[in-house]
Parts: C-alpha cells; structure tokens; sequence
C-alpha cells in the first residue's frame, strides 16, 4: 500500500461512516474542552492531547473538506481544512486507540450530547482498513481467525473447563442441547481466568429450573472486530454466535459478565446481519435479576463483608442496565456501600475498548486506573468490588496489585449470586 | 442612497436571506446523510431519549459541577445576554418592525439594556480569553472559533457604540458587521446554534432505545 493510498484508504471509511448522526456531532462542537475533564486519560496526565474532541480531529477534517454541506463554498474562500495525511493518522493513532476506551463518560459532561465513544469506534473502521492499529488487537484478530478466540481458546479447552465445573458442582452441564431455552456464551477472559462462572450459572439455572446449553461451536462473546474497528470480522464473530443459536433453537442467548461483547451483540448485532435476531439478547445480570424478581432463585445469607459495585461503561452507561445489579447487590450483599458518581456517571476502570488487548498502551491503562484506585481508597475499610465485567476485572487485578493492594477482592457478579443462594445457605448450615 | 440606507437596506436584505437560505441549507444538508434504521430490539423510546437529553444538558450534572461551572456562568452570561438583546433592545424591535415584520413589541428601557450588555460582554470575554488561556482549549480551538467570537464582539460593541442614534457613522458600521455576521453565520461554527439540537437529540435517541438515560 502506498502512503497516499492509505491516507485515501482511511479518509474513504470516515467519510463512509459519517452518516447524520456523526456529521451533528461534527457541526455541533464548540470546543469549549468541557469533555477532557470527563476522560479518565486526561483526569490521570492533565495532557490536552487526550481530550475526547481531539481525538477525532482527523475525521473531522476529513468531513469538512470533503463531505460537509457549504463546503466547495468555503473552498473558494480557501477556508478548508487540508487534506489528512498518513503521518496524521499515525500520530493519532494512539490517541484513537490507547487513549479511548469508548466508555462513553464525555457525552455525559459535553453540552452539545456529542457521542464521542461512538465517533471513535466508527473512526476505527478508518483506521482498520488502512491497516494503522496497534499491534496487540491485530495479534487478537489473528488469534480470532485461527482459533475463534482472542485469546486462542479452543472448544476443547472450553469443553475441559465445563468438565471440572462439573466435578467442582456436582451439576450436569449440557452442551449442543437442542432446544434449550438459554445459550450462554462467554468471554475468553472468563473461560480462561474465571471458570468458576460456568459452575456459578449451573448452580443457579439448576435452582431456578432455567433449561440452558453451551454451545461448543460459539461460546466465544468478546468482539474483537468491535474493538479493533473492523465491521466484516466484528460481522463474522456475532454471525457464528447467531447461527448457533438458531440451530439450537433457543429463544435467548445470554450476553455475559462482559461489557463491550454485550454492546456488540446486544445493540449492534441485529445491525451487522442486517436483520432481527430469532432470539432475544439478555444479559446475564438482567436474567439473574429477572429470575431473583419472580422468587426462582431466592436469596439466602448475604455476604457480610463491605463491598461496592463498579459500573461497567457499557453495560451501565451505554447499555442501560442501571438498576439491576443494585437490586441484586442489595439481597445479597449486608454492607453494600456506592462509590462516588456511581451509576451512570461512574469512571471506567481504563482498559475497555481494546485498550487492555493492547500491551503498548499499558502505562497508561494503570495511570487511568489511578482514578478508579482513588475511588476505592476513599471508602473505609472497603472489602472487595464487585465488578461485572471479566476485563475489567483483569484490570482491577492488575492495577490493585501495581499498588499493593491486596486486601481487596474483586469478585464477578454472578459468583456472588450463585454463593448467596438460599439452597447453599441451607446446604451449609 | 447614503451608505447606511445601503447597508440597512439591499445590503440587510441580500445579507438575510444569505443567512436563511445558507442555514435551512446546512441543516438539510446534514440531515440528509441520514442513518440506518436500528435493528436491534428496543429496551426504551427513542423520542424520549431525545427529548430528555435535549432538556436535560442545558444544566451540567452535579457530578461536572467543578469542571463545568466556569462556562456554565460565561456561557449563559452571554448567550441569554445576547438573546434578550436580540429581541429587546429598543433600536432592534424598531428595525425590525419597520424593516421586516410590520409590528413591535415593549421593549428594554435603557438601563436595563445598559446592564444587558455588561453581562453579555464580561461572558463573551470570559469565553474569549478562556480560548487562549486553557492548555486544553487552545490546543483544540480553530480560527473558525475566533473568527466567530471576535465577529460576535465587533456587532455587540458596534451595537453598543451605535446606541446614540444620531451617529450616522456609528450605526453604518454597526449594520456592516451585522451584515458580515449574517453573511458568515451559515458557513461558520455559529451554526451551533441549531446543531446542539440535532447533535443531543441523536445521542438521546441511541441510548433512549438502549434505556440509558444520558
Ligand atoms: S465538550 Fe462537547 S462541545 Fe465541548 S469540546 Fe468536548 S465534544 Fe466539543
Ligand atoms: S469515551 Fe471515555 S475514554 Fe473515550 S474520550 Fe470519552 S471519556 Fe475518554
């Protein structure tokens, strides 16, 4: 590829994905910088680089120079941009990939709504087909196309981890059932560094009478075609999933303890195949909550320790599952404490979006994390943090230990559910 | 014709209906990019989404507070200064009365119109210098975004100068910036004006359909 191609490569896919929505963020931002103080990067260095409207600059350019309504009448006022470069692109590309982990949290604080979050998972598209990203999400994708799995996880390796949950529980996990209701699918993370999820939704769907299956062909939820910015693999990846299910036969596939695969599947699948799904999309804390709201899976002894609930951005925020992890915390937790600005306005624990799968973007990753430290430190004698979402977990782990901090657990949501059951209490007691 | 017929008069008219024209344009042109119809299965209304983001980010979220109250006071100093000018001031509704609409409404005494303009100038300056002084703003602001604050600063002071209307010389000029501005609206971040709009109710809309409140 030349270096003007490129250029023209990336350009092509930012015009081609500046649709209406896109060009009002673009005509509507005043560059007041009222979004960097929202960023977690920009909290965590004070750089100006790392304000979330700067970020897009190239993009922008590219619309106003060549697709913005006026714009061949501002031309013959020389009042254009100039053309975007490949050096450009490659400047930015950090800031387009280490430094945004599409959380979301700007458009809160931005007066003009502007969905930067969205913005830049578009203008990823760019920069994917011009081949200009980093090379630890291009090791993923190439896992992804081997293996299925970002992290190179085999069914054989998923089918041995669903053999010793089964040890561990006692429970029989059936795998390819046909005509279950539920297909669970899970990320790489979880099958690999959290099995004990898969023993937890056997406890509960055992107590709840919930029919489930795995399947062995796509258990896989991450989206690495989301993270990296490619529309055709972000495609595939959701494409085996939905063709799973609908052989099974099942009427819901549960999204899990995962943020940003429950954003692909959830609200941008349907988009990428191009049509609804024959199943409904649920996500495995609005299932626990739905089965805890119909008495299926009462609560027993609450865990008596001090804990608090990290939102992930995409669940919460961008996913609008607000209420439901609370009102499972309440049952099950004695001493729940809030976070400052939890909820919708809760910082990301920095290493969404591709930025954790991105080993150059570390340091950062841990500077960013600094703020969600700062959070936990300021609530005393605090005991773990529960923390829906297997990546962020992994960042928590990680972050917590760069500090020293090690009388925090970080435990998933499901886990704790599955422990507080009111069967276990009575089986123990 | 002396010069302030001529830029009270063809020159306002040209000038206005650049200003139409040049935005009904523009707003067109944006809307017409379009979207795609969303696909996936709705947890919330679209149109609710939209309106409350619409309402709801005029006021910053406490949580913001700190960070956004600077251009919360600067921003609403100046923008509702210049509106109630705009609309109130006495020379205004005359003009427009006997220019374009045929009819008027009360409008300021002179006092108020004095203390007005104070607060829509002490907040246009603060956003100004604002530009200039925050590491964050500088690196992110535009000649399009001085260009449009020191046009806006040029009317308003004119405007102001203009006040004793007996100055022929002062109201001519006052009307050559106005008609610069108007000129200049459609092709410029002024634009905001209308976008805001479009720009809250379509991230309010994505995440009304998803059920998340922004
Ligand atoms: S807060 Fe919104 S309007 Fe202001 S600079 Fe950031 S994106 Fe632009
Ligand atoms: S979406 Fe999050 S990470 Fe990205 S620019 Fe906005 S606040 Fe920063």
């Amino acid at each position: 590829m030349s270096s003007d191609n490129k250029a023209q490569i990336a350009v092509d896919k930012f015009l081609q994905f500046t649709d209406g929505e896109v060009a009002s963020f673009f005509e509507a931002c005043v560059h007041c910088g009222e979004c960097a103080e929202a960023c977690h990067f920009y909290m965590a260095t004070k750089d100006p680089k790392y304000t979330p409207t700067y970020k897009l600059f190239p993009m922008v350019k590219a619309y106003k120079r060549e697709k913005a309504p006026l714009h061949s009448i501002r031309k013959m006022f020389g009042l254009l941009p100039p053309a975007v470069t490949e050096d450009e692109l490659r400047e930015w590309e950090t800031l387009v990939y280490d430094s945004c982990t599409m959380c979301g949290r700007c458009t809160m604080v931005c007066p003009m709504g502007i969905d930067i979050a969205g913005t830049i998972r578009k203008m990823r598209e760019g920069y994917a087909a011009a081949d200009i990203v980093p090379d630890g999400l291009k090791r993923s994708v190439d896992f992804v196309e081997k293996t299925g799995s970002p992290m190179g996880v085999t069914s054989k390796a998923l089918l041995a981890q669903v053999k010793h949950q089964e040890k561990e529980t006692g429970i029989k996990i059936e795998v390819d059932k046909q005509g279950a209701d539920y297909m669970a699918i899970l990320s790489s993370m979880e099958i690999m560094g959290y099995p004990e999820i898969i023993g937890a939704y056997a406890k509960i769907f055992q107590k709840a009478g919930v029919s489930w299956t795995i399947s062995s062909k796509a258990y896989e939820a991450t989206n690495v075609g989301v993270q990296i910015g490619s529309g055709p693999l972000a495609k595939e990846i959701v494409t085996r999933v939905v063709d799973a299910a609908e052989e099974l036969g099942v009427k819901y596939v549960i999204s899990p303890e995962c943020g940003h695969a429950y954003g692909a599947i959830r609200w941008a699948g349907p988009n990428m195949v191009g049509r609804p799904f024959k199943f409904e999309v649920v996500h495995i804390i609005e299932l626990l909550d739905q089965l805890r709201r119909d008495g299926k899976i009462p609560a027993g002894a609450k865990d008596g320790r001090k804990m608090t609930l990290h939102d992930p951005c995409q669940i919460i925020r961008r996913g609008g599952l607000l209420k439901e992890p609370r009102r499972l915390l309440d049952e099950s937790c004695a001493d729940f404490v809030e976070m400052e600005n939890a909820g919708l306005g809760n910082l990301c624990c920095g290493g969404g979006g591709g930025v954790s799968a991105n080993p150059r973007a570390a340091e950062l990753q841990n500077a960013a994390f600094g703020c969600k430290a700062d959070q936990l430190n300021a609530i005393d004698g605090l005991e773990a943090v529960v923390v829906p979402c297997a990546n962020c977990r992994t960042v928590f782990e990680e972050g917590l230990e760069e500090r020293e901090i090690y009388n925090l657990e970080v435990l998933g949501l499901g886990e704790l559910v599955a422990e507080t059951l009111k069967d276990i209490e009575q089986a123990e007691g | 014709m002396t010069f302030l017929q001529f830029v009270e008069g063809p020159l306002f008219y040209v000038a206005a209906a650049i200003f139409v024209v040049g935005v009904v344009y523009r707003l067109i042109g944006i809307l017409r990019l379009g979207g795609e119809r969303d696909l996936a299965r709705p947890n919330g209304s679209a149109t609710g989404g939209a309106i409350l983001t619409v309402l709801r980010h005029f006021v910053p979220r406490r949580t913001f507070w700190r960070g956004s109250s600077f251009h919360f006071v600067a921003g609403y100093a100046f923008h509702l200064g210049l509106f109630v000018l705009l609309l109130l001031a006495a020379p205004h509704v005359a003009f427009l009365q006997e220019r374009v609409l045929g009819f008027g409404w009360p409008v300021l005494p002179h006092w108020a119109f004095i203390l007005t303009a104070e607060v829509a100038f002490a907040g246009l300056i603060m956003l100004w210098v604002r530009r200039f002084v925050d590491p964050v703003q500088k690196l992110i602001s535009t000649s399009g975004d001085y260009a449009a604050t020191i046009l806006t600063f040029l009317v308003m002071l004119t405007g102001c100068l203009a006040l004793q209307e007996s100055h022929v010389a002062l109201r001519a000029t006052h009307m050559v910036f106005v008609d610069i501005w108007l000129i200049y609206f459609p092709f410029s971040r002024l634009i905001h004006t209308f976008t805001f709009f479009f720009s809250r109710a379509q991230t309010g809309a994505t995440y009304g359909r998803r059920g998340a409140k922004l």
